[in-house]
Parts: structure tokens; sequence; C-alpha cells
């Protein structure tokens, strides 16, 4: 379980790496953490003949965090912006999920970007972009663009990424005030990939519910939001039971077989998770 | 206190060099060695229509491409069939590389060699090969169906059916008050050691001499089967196991093909070659164990005891079997555990499938019978509406029974003869562990919380320290340093230190003066190796027996020179002193100078041993006729029959009512294998083993699909618990000596992983109300189990579920 | 036949328990083969090249890394530890102390990936309750010991430690 050989890059710039990108095309592969791209490529499920090493690159080992968002750099370790105090206290749900996130040796090398750019359907960290309705952040050889999560995501590993496109970051935008978070999962294996996950952010607004959003990780092809908050606005946090959210997570989901849970052990696991996520989020939100 | 090493928990002496990074196993050896890489078959079953190798010669770094048409003479030849058996009519063993035809998805096609293992990879990928597929036998059904063939030349896919029968079982079912029958199944897991396997060879061309380092459980067998199979005197291929990172059994199978590939290509080339199994490699190629189908017929009376057993067994034996049938028989047999049928019948079929080869995994078929037995024995419970530790309680052998002969033949060809045990009594200890007659009460108290949990227990007797010898040897050097070696190899017991306990013990020594070396054919070139829970009791016998000769032979010796009597003496701190007047005394180091009569003196204590320093006898010969220069001893230890340990576990599980998780909330073992030479280390073999227990009861499984590939290749799908998967384990020992050997000691090693599956199965059946019949089993199986019962499409217990006071029906009828 | 390509080679240079090293390796050659094949500092060990099992876990920057997932060009500028550079068999350090006290090891393959894993995990949490410990070890396999005493080893350590710097 040795790689193939591969020519490596360590540009030491954001236009470098555009431009070599733009150099190798198809061939090339940007390595951030690594911790899922090695694996593939010791086991040679893929070969790349260039690998674009970015740890070299200047600058893109920030966290930000304004009054309107988290913004992310492409090599912010899973870790750092675990432990990162404002980024906690601005968007609790990022520590939330990330605590998820395999195990904390894997956290400390992984970029919570270059999971993003990974696009596995059983991320969190994709989930929780598209929670917080969130942007990621490309420069391409036409310079900088952005594109919302929604755009972003295409399928399973797959995003609207071009070849010669960099993620430098991305930026998770702040819940309203009054919002409360939870995220939830179960794995075979305590770090393993989820059997399905669930976030939820509810937003309570004078006393009532305003505003009622889940995401799911492992039992949607590609990150989506279930917006609940036409069923449960207005009414006061405590009265609800989020039991009632059955329905709508059922259909919401779209879980497959594999070797470790059948489609439908997978969506009865989405809508209890879905149950007691709102439940504590609920009970977070003021 | 050299006096008391013996049942001590001594710190292990190998242990400072492991945590430092000082260890030393196969792949920290040979940096200067080519690496090999093979072309694995990609097919489950196909036959070999073409290799072209064109496109991987330009790699830069290769040193050689060989196929099966390369290899020569017996290198050529099918792998041996280890353990022969009359019934194991079809045993069928692989080519060192696939001669023709592949029959699982892993076995070796081409060898690679290359500068290192990246280039090796590299040119292996280059290779072609071209097959005609053949259709895959996958699973046990498909291999019993028959329909299709794994071997052409093996009707009905059956390697070996074997039958054994005592007493008349049809009589006694037909007369028996009651009878219950279960269909039963056990799926793949395999050993999984940290370390995979691992060959490395030197050759010495000027010597011929052949030098082999394997991560293997038997250096000696190793080294007789390369040395056959490259036509090698004995006397000139020597093998060690240097430190092993694990084996639970796979690597007692010898010679896996690298074995006999890797020396061959070292010769051939005159350079060392390494090659260095990697995990994808070991899930593919190296092998699985405990798929079973299983059913039971049990007749039994009205107080639960058991009259008939009639158990059938169907055994997924792999693709080939070169360690025999020895699994299916240990099930065969081990399955009676500690009770005593009336009758027993067993019949069973070992049956080819397109799959890696089953050889012995930790356990080595018993935890299939054990879970047999123990889903039987739990159902009669059932049946009847008795508790289930009372059922066990009347099949019991009691001590008074002992030795028990079942009438059977065991894996070792010997009677199945139970030596010891005190069932009776560790049934006690384990229900004061848990809690047994508490439960009920903690119960009512979790659903009335609205939680679900149960309670299960299983028992297990295991034959360990099987035949059919091992061998000591101690030397006694003349600075007083002890050095002993047996030659059964280590993964991880602790040898170094529990056989130097038992020589600072017989011998009088400090047992820092103690030096053990296992698993080095230079050493001690006798043995058969580490399986079977053996080590302790062939070895550590063997080690006392040969210190007991050593003792007497430094007691003579000092006799003579102190002028008292031998009887008179005692050796403390390796000091040879009379009793009672401490003041006469030599050391060891001193008795070993005089031992060997000397012309040279080559330090100042050899000066004593010289032909001109003492006061030599010139009427006797230096060395007597009956005597051997030096202070040293061998011995072996053979016995005539295995030695029977037991074990009784229970665990406390909560089942999620929702989601079907399963928790261990307790886990509770006594265990009995007789003194304890070192309890540390045996309590860390039972946590081991429950370890491995849990994974295979709750987590680890080989999923093949219905091509032959196995979809869980990896430690990503391959589900090896992490510490956050095993409960605390909480252990409590009974110590019933072995009357067969001098040390009353039996083994422990696989102890820990036999009932798990049966306990955690017991304990599932009992917070759900309906029977377990099929492991391992995960939160989506029950989850589904849950959902047949309610659709009346899977059975209730019949009993009101584990209580031991109150009823728990009184409460409904309120 | 045409001459085979020689793969390029790249100049390196990682500091290795405080010894910078200077090597030439190829790009894809991985940290952990870098360390045991190329310095023969072979205490980390491989256990599964997936990342998985935690075996060959170093202190990267006093963060422990997989270093089966680490290329070697990728460590440069780094401060690499790996066990060998956590203690030696006559001045143990309190991790490697405890696991000998607690029989925390059996085959010892594991090991110098726990090592390294906990030592990192006690600088962050120097008294852990058994549960924390338990979580702490979460990440690394262990095919021997059942866990139970290396969550001991890790308590114990804890404890060496606090005596360490209270003689001190």
């Amino acid at each position: 379980m040795k790689p193939a050989p591969f020519v490596h890059h360590a540009p030491r710039s954001v236009d470098e790496a555009v431009a070599v990108l733009g150099e190798v095309g198809h061939d090339g592969k940007v390595l951030a953490g690594g911790q899922s791209l090695v694996p593939i490529l010791n086991m040679r499920l893929a070969s790349p003949g260039h690998l674009v090493d970015i740890n070299q690159v200047a600058g893109l080992d920030t966290v930000v965090v304004d009054d309107a968002t988290v913004r992310v750099g492409a090599l912010v370790r899973h870790t750092g912006l675990e432990r990162h105090e404002g980024a906690y206290a601005a968007l609790p749900l990022l520590r939330q999920a990330l605590a998820h996130v395999a195990h904390p040796v894997i956290r400390n090398r992984g970029t919570t970007v270059g999971s993003i750019a990974h696009a596995d359907a059983a991320g969190e960290m994709p989930t929780i972009l598209a929670m917080c309705d969130g942007v990621v952040e490309a420069v391409g050889p036409a310079g900088p663009r952005e594109i919302p999560w929604a755009d972003f995501f295409l399928g399973p590993l797959e995003t609207s990424l071009a070849e010669d496109e960099l993620a430098t970051g991305v930026r998770f935008p702040r819940f309203a005030r009054g919002t409360g978070t939870a995220f939830l999962e179960r794995a075979r294996r305590h770090g393993d990939y989820a059997l399905a996950g669930v976030g939820a952010a509810v937003t309570v607004t004078g006393g009532v519910v305003s505003g009622v959003r889940l995401g799911f990780v492992s039992v949607t092809d590609v990150p989506s939001v279930l917006d609940l908050t036409d069923a449960y606005a207005g009414q006061e946090p405590s009265a609800v039971d989020w039991a009632s959210s059955a329905d709508a997570v059922a259909d919401a989901v779209s879980p497959e077989d594999d070797i470790h849970a059948t489609a439908a052990y997978r969506r009865m696991l989405a809508v209890e998770l879905a149950r007691l996520a709102l439940t504590e989020a609920a009970g977070r939100a003021a | 206190m050299t006096t008391s090493m013996f049942g001590a928990p001594v710190a292990r002496r190998e242990d400072p060099r492991l945590v430092t990074g000082n260890g030393r196993f196969l792949d920290d050896l040979g940096h200067d060695a080519l690496a090999a890489a093979f072309v694995r078959s990609p097919h489950a079953h196909a036959r070999i229509v073409d290799i072209d190798v064109t496109d991987a010669l330009d790699v830069d770094g290769l040193v050689g491409i060989w196929t099966h048409e390369d290899l020569p003479g017996r290198v050529g030849e099918p792998l041996p069939l280890l353990i022969p058996h009359p019934t194991l009519t079809h045993g069928r063993t692989a080519y060192a590389l696939a001669k023709d035809e592949v029959n699982h998805v892993g076995e070796p096609i081409v060898l690679v060699i290359a500068r290192d293992r990246y280039v090796a990879e590299d040119v292996a990928q280059l290779i072609r090969v071209e097959y005609d597929f053949l259709t895959p036998v996958v699973g046990i059904e498909m291999a019993r169906d028959a329909t299709d063939l794994v071997h052409d030349d093996v009707p009905d896919n059956v390697s070996a059916h074997m039958f054994q029968e005592v007493g008349d079982v049809d009589a006694a079912m037909a007369a028996a008050p009651r009878t219950l029958e279960l269909d039963l199944s056990i799926e793949r897991s395999a050993c999984m050691p940290m370390e995979g396997k691992g060959v490395y060879a030197r050759w010495d061309d000027e010597n011929g001499e052949l030098r082999l380092y394997s991560s293997t459980q038997t250096s000696t067998g190793v080294r007789a089967a390369v040395a056959a199979k490259l036509d090698l005197p004995l006397a000139k291929v020597e093998c060690i196991a240097p430190d092993v990172g694990g084996g639970f059994g796979v690597k007692i199978n010898h010679p896996w093909p690298e074995e006999v590939l890797i020396p061959w290509a070292a010769r051939l080339l005159d350079q060392p070659v390494k090659w260095v199994e990697d995990r994808r490699e070991h899930f593919t190629s190296s092998a699985h164990e405990r798929g079973q189908l299983q059913t039971v017929k049990v007749g039994f009376d009205d107080e639960g005891r058991i009259l008939a057993l009639d158990v059938k067994l169907w055994h997924d034996n792999g693709a080939y079997t070169p360690y025999g049938i020895i699994v299916p028989i240990i099930t065969s047999t081990q399955l009676l555990g500690p009770y005593k049928p009336g009758a027993y019948r067993v019949e069973f079929w070992s049956l080819y499938t397109n799959t890696v080869l089953v050889t012995p995994y930790r356990g080595a078929g018993r935890p299939q019978g054990c879970f047999a037995m123990e889903r039987t024995v739990d159902a009669i419970a059932d049946e009847l509406g008795l508790d289930r530790t009372e059922v066990r309680s009347r099949n019991f052998i009691l001590p008074s029974e002992m030795p028990y002969d079942h009438g059977l033949l065991f894996q070792d060809g010997r009677p199945l003869r139970y030596d010891s045990g005190d069932f009776p009594a560790s049934l006690d200890k384990l229900k004061a562990l848990v809690g047994w007659d508490d439960f009920a009460a903690y119960r009512a108290e979790a659903e009335a919380a609205g939680r679900k949990v149960g309670l299960g227990i299983g028992c297990y007797v295991e034959g360990t320290g099987v035949g059919p010898y091992e061998g000591g040897h101690i030397q006694v050097e003349t600075s007083g340093r002890v050095n002993v070696s047996t030659g059964l190899t280590s993964q991880g017991q602790g040898h170094e230190t529990v056989f130097a306990q038992i020589v600072a013990n017989e011998l009088g020594v400090p047992i820092e003066d103690v030096h053990v070396t296992t698993g080095d054919t230079r050493r001690m070139p006798y043995a058969v190796g580490t399986f079977a829970s053996r080590a302790a009791v062939m070895s550590g016998n063997a080690i006392a027996l040969a210190a007991r000769t050593v003792r007497a032979k430094a007691l003579r010796i000092a006799a003579d020179a102190l002028e008292v009597s031998a009887d008179d003496l005692e050796i403390v701190d390796g000091d040879i002193r009379v009793k009672g007047a401490p003041g006469t005394h030599m050391s060891l180091g001193t008795v070993s100078v005089m031992s060997n009569p000397l012309r040279y003196a080559f330090d100042e204590a050899a000066k004593a041993a010289t032909q001109f320093a003492g006061s030599n006898d010139p009427s006797k010969p230096p060395v007597a006729d009956d005597d051997e220069p030096g202070l040293e001893g061998k011995d072996f230890y053979s016995p005539t029959q295995a030695t029977f340990a037991n074990g009784m576990h229970a665990a406390i599980v909560e089942t999620d009512p929702v989601t079907a998780e399963i928790r261990i909330l307790r886990y509770c073992v006594v265990h009995d294998c007789g003194p304890m030479i070192n309890p540390m280390i045996v309590e860390g073999q039972v946590h081991g083993g429950v370890a491995q227990g849990v994974g295979g009861a709750l987590y680890e499984r080989m999923v093949y699909d219905e091509s032959g590939q196995l979809l869980n290749a990896s430690f990503m799908d391959f589900l090896m618990p992490y510490a956050s998967e095993v409960p605390v384990i909480e252990t409590d020992h009974l110590e019933t000596p072995s009357p067969l050997n001098p040390l009353g000691i039996k083994g422990a090693g696989e102890a820990g992983c036999i009932p798990v599956s049966a306990v955690i199965a017991s304990a599932i059946e009992d917070a759900e109300g309906f029977p377990i019949r099929s492991m391992p089993i995960s939160p989506v199986e029950l989850w589904e189990l849950r959902q047949r019962h309610a659709a009346g499409d899977w059975p209730s217990l019949r009993r009101p579920r584990h209580t031991s006071s109150s009823p728990t029906d009184t409460q409904e009828d309120r | 036949m045409s001459e085979p390509v020689a793969e390029e080679l790249l100049d390196v240079t990682i500091t290795v328990n405080g010894v910078p090293h200077h090597a030439r390796v190829p790009a894809r050659r991985l940290l952990s083969d870098f360390l045991r094949h190329d310095l023969g500092l072979t205490g980390t060990h491989v256990g599964c090249e997936h990342g998985v099992c935690g075996a060959c876990t170093v202190l990267v920057d006093d963060e422990p890394m997989r270093s089966c997932l680490m290329f070697a060009v990728t460590a440069q500028a780094h401060r690499i530890t790996t066990v060998e550079g956590l203690g030696t068999i006559d001045a143990m350090r309190p991790v490697q102390r405890a696991f000998t006290e607690c029989h925390g090891l059996q085959c010892g393959f594991c090991t110098p990936g726990f090592v390294t894993t906990i030592t990192a995990y006690l600088e962050e949490n120097p008294d852990p309750t058994a549960e924390e410990a338990r979580e702490a070890i979460s990440g690394n396999l262990c095919r021997c010991t059942g866990y139970q005493n290396i969550v001991k080893s890790v308590l114990r350590a804890a404890e060496l430690r606090r005596k360490e710097a209270n003689d001190q």
C-alpha cells in the first residue's frame, strides 16, 4: 500500500498554486491535510500525476470571526477551528460538529475546507456549511469567486470547483440571535463515518420559535437543508413535541444500503436523531 | 525474594524495549533487503489464461518477476497439508504462486522483487493477467448446495465429513420427555494482529546457508518446511521469530507462500529479500475463521437435564485446507463445555468456498461450539421457565466426577478427558460477581426509566496445552547469568517474563539474572509452536524440568566441593549454601566454572577450573562417563493429553428502545486456568480475549458479496473495536490445579474470547424477549428482528425474562 | 525496451527528535517510511497505511498525527517527535513507565502510537478521569490488551507526571 509516483508541487502563493493547477489539469490533486486523499493514494484507488501541496501557501491558516460570519482559511486544521474560542462563541455548531469528525489525531491534520471540497456525503462539515447557508471562496485563473453552498455541492465527491480553481476558504454565516444548535450522529464505532448524523438549529425570538433548520450527514447524496420554520413558527419552544418532525425528516432523506446499515435503518436513525437534536437545540435557544 | 516468583505479578522483562521503540519486529530488520510484492487475484474463481509482463519490464528498480512456471521442483509443488486426518478425504492446498486457477480474491499469482516496496507495487500494477471466469462459490449455503464446485475434483465441495457418537442418541432422543431444535449461525472474522505477516531471508552463498526471519508462531515449523521446499539440509537453514506483533492463530499456519518464495528468491538472487504484508494483503490473503451453520436437536427432561444432543455443523473452510480440519474438530468436541449430555452425536461437513482460507483464530472453533451449546441451554431454561443458571447446574460435570471422559476423540487425536475443574464453584463466583440474584430488581428500576436491559451468561471448557511436546534448555554462565531457551515463539504473551519467573523460582536465582530466548532455531531446534493456549503448560513445564536438572547438578557439584550432602544445600539468590549455616556457600557462577574442566583460563574466574588449579583426583576423568561439561540442562515435556481450563462469563447489556444500539454495561469473567504463574499477565490475556470476543459479537464480520469480493478489507470497514467499544472487564479467578503436569497449570491464552458471542446473545435475548440465533449482531439486525417479532414472524421467549425473585407478571395482573 | 526513467528525488530536511536530518527521497515517500527506513527509527510502526490504526502516530510540532498519511516532503520545516524521542530504556518518561507498570502492552506493536498520542494528550489534559482517558485513546487500535490496562496506564502516567513536576 504505497502511492504511485507523482510530481510534487509546493507553491508559496495562491496565484502560484492556481497556475500549477492550470498546468496539470485533471491530472492534479490538491493536497492540504490529506487525511482523505492519502489513504486513497496509498491504496492506489487514485494515482494523480501531480500533487499540488498547498501547505506552504501563505495566508490560508487563519480563522476570522466578525459580526456576520466565521471565515476559515484552507489550511486551518479541524482542531484549530474546534479549539478557536471566538469561532465557538460565534457559532457553537462548528465545535459541536467537529467533535464528530473522525478522531482527534485525524483532526490535527485534516482541514475543514479540505473536507468540504472533498464533498463526501458522510462528511460533517459540508452539511454544517449548508446549514449555515455558507459560501466557498475560490480562486481561479480569472480571479476569485464565491460559490454559495447550494451551487458548490453537485453530488457525492463532486463539486463545482473547476480543475484550475483552489478553494481558499469558506464562510460560515452566523445564525440569528436566539438560535440554539445541536449536532448528533451515530456510527458503528466511535469516530467512524456516521450511519446518520443530524444538525439542528432552532431560533427563538420573543419567546416563540422563529426558525428551524436541519442538516443531514450520510443520509443524503449532497448536503441539504430541511427548513421546518413554517411548521413550528410562533410556538413556544418548550411546548413543541419535536417528534412531530418525523414525517418531514423521513421524506427529506434518501439514504442507501451499505454493509453497515440498511436505508430503512438510516432513515429511522435520522428521524430519531432529528427529534433529539431539535430538542437539544431548542433547549439552548433563547 | 526468589522463592515467591511463581504467582507474582512481576513486571514484564519485554516492556522497556517495547515502550521506547527498541523492539525488533520483522520490518525493523533488513534495511538493505530488496522488497517483494505480489500480483494477487482480483477474482474469486477464475482460470489464468495469460500473464503479460511486457509493460512492467521498463520500471527502474525492477529486479525480477516470477510466475508459477518459473518455480522449480518442490517450490512449484502444492504447499503441504500440515495436519492430515482420515476424514479429510479431499484436502487441497494452494501453490506458492497460483497454477492455472485462482480460488479466492487475494491468491498470489506473480512475485515481483524490486529495489523497494514502492517500485515493486509499481511493477505489480503494470502486469496484466487475463482470466476465464468461473462461478464463485460464496457462503456456506451455496457450498452445501453444490450446484457449483470450488475444486472440480471435490464432489459436493466437501473436504471432510466427520461423525462421532457417544451413547445411543436416537433412542435417548425418542425417550426424552421434551425436545427442541435450533438453527444457528456464526459469521467470519479474523485474527487481525496489528502486525501483518512478514518474511526476511538472507542467503550466505559462501557457506550455503539460509537465515530466515518470519513473523511466525512456529519458527521450527517454518524452518523444516522451507528446508524441505528448497531441498536444503536442515542444518543449513535457521529460522528466527523476532518480536512478533500479535498472532492469534493466523501465524501458526505455515509455510505461507511467501515463506517459501522469499528464501527461494534470496538464494536465487544471492541478495537479502524481504516481504512485509500490508493490511490489504492481510485481509485477502491471510486466513479468516469462525463461519459456521449449525443445527442442534436436544432432548431433555422436565428438570432440564440433557438426555440427548444431536448436532450438525457446516464449516466454511475457505478455498484450501493447509491446516486440516482442526477448527471443526474442536467445535464438535469442545461444544460440550462443562456439561454431560446423556448421549451425544455430532456430524460435520467442512466445505470449500471461493474465499480466503480458514485456519484457527484464537478460540479455534470453541466460540462457535460454545455458542451452540449455550444457546441450547438457554433455550431449555426458557422452555421450562427455569433460571438459566439452574439448568446449567443440573447438567454440570461435578468435581467428584473428574477426571471425566466424554468418550470422544479430541483435536490432538487423544481422548477428550477433562482433568480438573470445579464448575459449581465457578458459577457461584460468577453469580456473586455479576449480582445474578439482584438483577430482577435492577431491571425493574431500569424499565421504570424506559430502558431495556438484559443479563446473559456463557460457560466453556477449553482444552489447553496440547502436545506433542516442547523443550527447555538452561545454561548457567560463569558470571551467574542464566540463559534459558525454548523453541516456541512469542507474540506478546510475556514469555520472557513468565519463563524467567519459573526458572528464578526453580533454580533460586534473581530474576534479573535470567534471560529467555524464544523462537530461535539456533538456540532450540526442537519445538512445535505457540497455539492452543499451550506455551505456559508445555514450555513452562519443560523449562521447570530443565531447571530441576540444572539445580540437581549444581547441588551435586557444590556438595562435593563443600563436602556436605546435597540434601543439606539450598540455593538463595544465586548462592548455594548450607541450610542453617549460610556462611558455607558458593555462587552458582562458581559452580558453573567448576562444571567445565578447562585447559585454558580465559578470565579470572576460569582459572579455578584449569588443570593445575585445584586438587584433581588423577584416578577419575575430568568429566565423568555419565556427565557432561557445563552447568546446563535440557528437558522436554510431553503430556499424554491436554489440560482443561474453564471459565464462565456474564454480561449486562442495554439495547436502545428506538435505535436498537447495543451497549455492554457490565462484563464479568470468572476464569480457572489453575495456578497462575503471573496473574497480571493472565488477566491481560483475559482482557484481550474478551475484547476480541466483543468484536466478534457486535462489530466484526467479513462481508463477501456474491462474486466473492471482500467488501470490507480495511480498518475503516472491518470494525475492530477501539477502547470506546470495549467495556470495563471485571474478573475473578479460581485456581483448580491440573494433576497432569509438574506445575499444575493450564493454558490461558484463548479463554477470554470463547464465550463472548454466547454471553452477548444471551443478554440481548433477555433484554428483548425473543431468541437470538445468529452472531455477530449489529444494531440494524436487531432492529430488523424487532420488526419481524412485532409482525409475528419471529418467536417470543416463552418464559418471563430473567427473574430470580418476584415474577414480573404479578405487576401486569394488577 | 526503452531505458527506465528514474524517479525524481527531492532534498528534504526534517528535524526528528531534535536532530536535523537531510535526505534525498522521492516525493511519494511516506513520512512513516522515511522515519523507519531512511532514518532507521523503527520505533514508529506501520499497521494499516490508511490512517485508522494509529500505530504510526508521531508528534508533528507536538501534535499527534498519522505519519502514514503524510509525505516526508510535506513534513519539512516541522519538528517530528517519535517514540524514540520520548525516553530511552534507561530513562523512561512517565507514559512509558506507566505502560510497564500497568501491563499496558502485550505484543507492543501498537504501543509507540499510544505513547505518542498519550504524551500529547496529557500535555493538554494533565488530570483526566478514567472516562476521559478511554476517550483519549479511542483513535488507536490494539488487538492484544482489550484496552483495560492502557486506560490504567494513562491515569498512572498522569500521576507520574505530577510527581515528576513536584519533585522538580
